[in-house]
């Protein structure tokens, strides 16, 4: 059972959008939330799919998340964190500002607003936080680890999340879609095996959804390439360049 | 960000590396181009030769794809150029609009559509797509964004519609729809065993919504030129069987199948594509039937990929239009050139077209039109070279958006308003500011 309305918060990634079409296409009403206007996306949106869309601003690094939810209006029956930032890796090691940015944007911006909107759905009835985490934080690797780390840590938070919440109503999904084919992985040489279209990730989020999955790697060849790479002694992994 | 990617038509040939940025809102788009020297913009990549890829800078389109308003009343959409064809039949068809005009796949952008003024199975009827364009926004690259419509800037109206990209950038456009009463088609297949035949059958049926031919094109003596003859209507309400009509605008949809891998060359020998015709020919059994819309209109868009039967090395797509008058002597020899090369084409498609639209560069003009596919191989662009010269001595020209290949001459004997649409580019300061190419290969 999917529980409306739907709140998309990073509505403007592809992911966010191929999610927000998938939910629109099961009869959910949508809020899409974004930093900036998004309001030409949900109009869109309702008139593709005849659903009820609307939008609202959000900025997830500097925002109040209380306020925020507070300014909906409605509790939302689910809530799915997009949003996030790869970052460039050898920016963020050279730079404070640009690793503060990435890790902002991957865990203290999205775990505020994840905590604010549990603090609120405790009692709807099918409650659901999914939040879109990464391959990247099953283990730091020199080419991506500031980002890696920042979604390794967003990871522990939706697994403390969850448990937190077993007792209660409210379901906590974690996502780790791998390599998928959008504006942030534009221009990368992906392997074609390895790579999923947005909207295989936002269909296999809303399968996932209704089973009460807890962990999913959208693509399931992803759990075991990650398991052989965690299971790789540190004294060799050090010396790997992955 | 821009990035570098391999880019290429829906031919696969040619194949370049292009500079691509792919803005995500309309400011994005303008914002982007204005710095650039050059660009081009690039919908979905289905025209099938070098029209959509300039190595230097590259715009691709996909994102701006966001629907902005629909009027229940007139049919009337308005849309960002990205857009694809596919949504909006995903999107209308269930409730009781179609395009006006559709080419033969769905997986175009609107802006695409506009830029190749694409034509349709009912063009003798209803004409190009153009001609159901309110307006569109057209960006420049200058700082300016001007509303073209056949009242406010006529020229650059006249010169977008078909001129392929090279006038700016269309940002967003307003059309009218059409109303359907059902997802299904009424379809009568007429088999024809000659050309004559296939014409006269053509010339009777001006009445009929939608026709086509697939013709055979490796069969020559007395066969020479047997077709299967579609015509098609949108099937009413009334049409249908009572099963279908519960639920008379529900679509069926089928994941499209994918081609796993590049065909080998000799899968596309003379032999095999002479029995593939043959068997194809034999299937369409004449007669009426009602059908789904999708595989009436988009029969190879259930093969997701099928430009991969051709191989690696790629295909051109060769369509020319000949004027009635010439149509029936210039049809003949261009079958005979092509039947008697026995080079590969699986499929090609024989249609009556209607009047010429106004678009500077558009390709319809009142008379006949052949399509069919080759592998790029250099015997077969020596053939497309003789099929060029019939073409010409026959008053015709050939189609920019299937072609990857065409000398500047060949293409300009047909164009007669060629100066017009260079004179306008100029006037703007558009021919330094958008090229692909295409352009670049013809002295557009």
């Amino acid at each position: 059972m999917l529980a409306s309305p739907v709140l998309i918060m990073g509505a403007r990634s592809d992911i966010g959008r191929a999610l927000a079409k998938a939910y629109a296409a099961q009869g959910c009403e949508v809020i899409l939330a974004a930093r900036g206007d998004v309001s030409a996306d949900a109009t869109d949106l309702g008139l593709r799919s005849g659903a009820k869309v609307r939008a609202v601003s959000v900025d997830i690094i500097d925002g109040q998340p209380d306020a925020f939810f507070d300014s909906l209006g409605v509790v939302p029956g689910t809530v799915v964190m997009v949003a996030g930032l790869l970052g460039d890796q050898v920016e963020s090691a050279a730079d404070d500002a640009a690793a503060q940015k990435v890790m902002d944007s991957n865990y203290n911006g999205p775990s505020r607003y994840l905590l604010a909107a549990a603090r609120r759905m405790g009692k709807v009835p099918d409650a659901c936080i999914i939040g879109i985490s990464s391959v990247a934080g099953d283990r730091g690797r020199a080419s991506n680890f500031v980002y890696g780390s920042a979604k390794a840590g967003f990871t522990a938070f939706l697994s403390g999340l969850r448990n937190a919440h077993a007792k209660t109503g409210l379901h906590v999904m974690t996502v780790k879609p791998g390599f998928v084919r959008t504006q942030m992985t534009a221009g990368m040489k992906l392997s074609p095996v390895m790579t999923a279209e947005p909207e295989q990730v936002a269909s296999a989020i809303i399968k996932a959804q209704g089973k009460k999955s807890d962990v999913i790697y959208t693509l399931g060849r992803w759990r075991l390439v990650m398991a052989v790479v965690r299971a790789i002694p540190e004294p060799i992994f050090k010396k790997l360049s992955l | 960000m821009p990035y570098h990617a391999l880019l290429s038509g829906w031919g696969r040939y040619p194949v370049r590396e292009c500079k691509v940025w792919q803005p995500t809102t309309p400011q994005g788009l303008h914002d982007t181009v204005l710095p650039l020297s050059t660009s081009i913009a690039r919908g979905n990549g289905r025209s099938y030769g070098d029209a959509s890829m300039n190595p230097s800078a590259t715009i691709d389109m996909r994102r701006l794809d966001r629907l902005i308003a629909f009027d229940e009343a007139t049919g009337t959409l308005e849309c960002e150029a990205g857009v694809l064809l596919s949504d909006l039949v995903a999107a209308f068809v269930p409730r009781g609009w179609f395009a006006p005009v559709t080419p033969g796949t769905r997986m175009v952008t609107i802006g695409g559509m506009i830029a190749s003024d694409v034509h349709g199975k009912n063009h003798h009827v209803a004409g190009s797509f153009c001609e159901h364009v309110d307006w569109f926004d057209l960006d420049l690259g200058d700082g300016r964004v001007l509303r073209c419509s056949p009242t406010a800037n006529t020229d650059l109206f006249a010169a977008t519609c078909g001129g392929m990209g090279l006038t700016g950038i269309i940002v967003r456009a307003s059309f009218r729809m059409r109303k359907i009463e059902s997802a299904y088609m009424r379809q009568r297949t007429i088999r024809v065993p000659d050309l004559e035949q296939a014409l006269a059958v053509f010339e009777q049926s001006h009445g009929s919504t939608y026709s086509v031919a697939w013709i055979d094109c490796m069969a020559t003596g007395k066969s020479l030129g047997r077709s299967a003859i579609l015509l098609g209507e949108h099937a009413k309400v009334t049409e249908l069987d009572d099963q279908r009509r519960a639920a008379p605008l529900a679509r069926p949809v089928r994941k499209p199948k994918s081609v796993p891998i590049d065909f080998p060359g000799f899968a596309l020998s003379g032999f095999n594509v002479k029995m593939f015709n043959h068997l194809y020919y034999a299937m369409q059994r004449p007669g009426d039937a009602v059908v789904n819309l999708d595989p009436y209109f988009y029969p190879l868009d259930a093969l997701f990929d099928w430009n991969r039967i051709y191989g690696r090395r790629g295909f051109v797509q060769y369509q020319s239009v000949l004027p009635l008058a010439t149509s029936e002597k210039g049809m003949r020899l261009l079958i005979e050139a092509i039947s008697a090369a026995g080079a590969g084409s699986f499929l090609a498609v024989l249609k009556r077209m209607g009047p010429a639209s106004f678009g500077m560069l558009s390709f319809p003009m009142e008379g006949y039109t052949l399509a069919l596919d080759f592998p790029a191989t250099p015997a077969n662009l020596a053939l497309l070279e003789r099929l060029d010269a019939i073409t010409a001595d026959h008053g015709g020209r050939i189609y920019l958006t299937k072609d990857a290949r065409v000398s500047p001459q060949m293409f300009a004997s047909g164009y007669p308003r060629l100066q017009e649409f260079r004179n306008l580019r100029a006037q703007y300061g558009l021919d330094s500011r958008f090229s692909s190419l295409l352009s670049q290969r013809l002295g557009l």
